[in-house]
């Protein structure tokens, strides 16, 4: 045994539709109370990985453990220690937040108190309005709350944010903190970036169904080099170091012992962005 | 059971919130019946009065407007809008969501019968039913093989957009050879052969078998086979590919 629990272990996930591969051997391990985020552009196969994680899918190949069991032979009552957000956040329209969460939490051994889940997501004032009458972002917080209600110890997130404005962005990733401040466990799949680097102790880049990088948001920016950028004679030229101290030592003391100037001196990291859009988009370059 | 006591709860607070079940299953048979039976209720038909005989003949265009269209219908929306996926994340099993569903619209059926027979009474004199242990068996029977045609026919359409189209494609034309409005012998030959094959029509013979010549359910076997059989194909079309996802995605 490990030293730190792991929730979620996946290796070499395969899966295909007809002549589509969509997971081309995807592994990774999630544990215990991290909020981890599958990271990469539509298709890539983000949703083919959690709905075989949630039991939705069957897989082709591969092994795949989620809280200790495999999805496809899970009895009911690992329903019960799992939540799901999906995509679609379609619920009854006709019944009140609070009715939607006592319906869902009846289902439940040991569902979390109505009017605390309605405090974490958010929507106290909301709490008798009918679901017809919500907003996009306050759906999606009950939508959280229905994944919350059972009080499971691990949640998916299957694109949480998607078309949402900034202000509902900000919402949603306040009450995905507050999941994690509870001890949850936490599967978020994202083409965002900046919600992957705000929310996550680990990402994980899918492209075209592998993995192409894996690790800490910083670690993820960590190994490509940093650029040193400054003009000589008229000519733009670009330093790439990993050693960027020594590297611009060197430089200055050699352009002072000259007594010239570095021009237009720029010593600076790529962003996850930049790093992000170079994993993702390799065949295009 | 408490799960499906929860269940059931929750799916009558959902029957009776719902402005488009509520009008297909209440008032539309209910506003059909009144128009109907004001029109040719003083007629006499196969030596009933008209009313009488309609009001037999409009239990059977209740069972399929609620058992069948109504809880197609709600259940392809569901399915489509990826409410029935969301209920399979949780623990609840999927036979007391089922269940739950169908005695629902059970209810709902006993309710609109119950109306229609009461307005047939006030509004057109039409007697009580007498073999009242018959009538709820009859009723039960057609509500139990036409809900299960209905979750067949879900497996039969892809779309929530085409879910009211088709479905009501399917049951108004059903109700009108079936002789839920009029009687069927006064039809041409091509639409009573039609008829002899649809579980309507055999539903509505015993409807009126049972409220205007006094008939024992039981003395009908081959109508009962009939309804029974095309509920048992409905049952087995849903056991067998009943979907819990969209078709989509």
């Amino acid at each position: 045994m490990t030293a730190v629990a792991v929730a979620v272990a996946v290796e070499g996930l395969t899966k295909s539709y007809g002549e589509h591969e969509a997971l081309r051997g995807v592994s990774f391990e999630i544990r215990e109370g991290d909020v981890f985020s599958l990271l990469g552009p539509n298709g890539a196969g983000k949703t083919t990985t959690v709905e075989i994680l949630e039991g939705y899918r069957r897989r082709d190949g591969g092994s795949v453990s989620v809280l200790g069991v495999d999805p496809v032979s899970a009895p009911r009552e690992w329903r019960g220690r799992i939540g799901v957000v999906l995509q679609s956040s379609a619920m009854y329209e006709t019944l009140t937040v609070r009715e939607s969460l006592a319906l869902f939490g009846g289902y439940y051994e040991h569902p979390r108190p109505v009017d605390e889940v309605i405090g974490v997501v958010g929507l106290l004032e909301k709490a008798d309005a009918v679901v017809r009458k919500l907003s996009g972002g306050q759906r999606r917080r009950l939508d959280f709350g229905l994944a919350l209600v059972g009080d499971p110890e691990l949640i998916f997130l299957d694109e949480p944010t998607t078309g949402f404005d900034p202000a509902a962005r900000r919402g949603a990733w306040e009450t995905i903190r507050s999941l994690r401040s509870l001890g949850k466990t936490i599967l978020l799949t994202t083409h965002y970036l900046d919600e992957a680097e705000q929310l996550s102790d680990r990402v994980a880049v899918l492209r075209e169904g592998l993995i192409v990088a894996e690790g800490r948001p910083a670690d993820l920016t960590q190994s490509p080099a940093t650029e040193i950028r400054y003009r000589l004679n008229g000519e733009d030229v670009v330093v790439r170091s990993e050693e960027p101290t020594r590297v611009l030592h060197e430089l200055t003391s050699a352009a002072l012992a000259r007594g010239e100037e570095l021009e237009r001196l720029e010593v600076r990291r790529p962003t996850l962005e930049e790093v992000y859009l170079a994993l993702t988009q390799e065949d295009a370059r | 059971m408490r799960l499906f006591a929860h269940e059931l709860r929750g799916q009558l607070r959902l029957y009776v919130r719902s402005k488009e079940l509520a009008f297909f299953t209440f008032l539309l048979p209910l506003i059909l019946f009144v128009l109907l039976g004001s029109v040719y209720g003083h007629d006499r038909i196969e030596g009933y009065k008209g009313s009488r005989y309609l009001e037999a003949g409009m239990l059977g265009y209740g069972v399929v407007s609620t058992a069948f269209a109504g809880l197609a219908i709600f259940m392809l929306i569901r399915r489509e809008s990826g409410i029935l996926k969301r209920v399979r994340a949780t623990p609840l099993p999927p036979w007391a969501y089922i269940a739950a569903v169908l005695a629902a619209t059970m209810l709902a059926y006993a309710l609109n019968s119950v109306a229609m027979i009461a307005l047939g009474r006030a509004l057109f004199s039409v007697p009580l039913p007498d073999r009242i242990f018959s009538l709820v068996l009859t009723l039960l029977l057609g509500a139990v093989a036409f809900a299960a045609m209905g979750l067949g026919l879900t497996t039969l359409i892809r779309s929530a957009e085409g879910a009211s189209a088709a479905v009501n494609a399917i049951y108004l034309p059903m109700s009108f050879i079936s002789g839920a409005f009029f009687s069927p012998h006064s039809f041409p030959q091509f639409l009573r052969a039609i008829a002899d094959v649809l579980p309507l029509t055999y539903f509505i013979r015993l409807t009126r078998d049972v409220m205007l010549r006094g008939d024992q359910l039981w003395n009908e076997p081959g109508a009962i086979a009939v309804v029974a059989a095309w509920g048992l194909a409905g049952a087995i079309l849903a056991a067998r590919n009943f979907r819990w996802e969209p078709a989509e995605g």
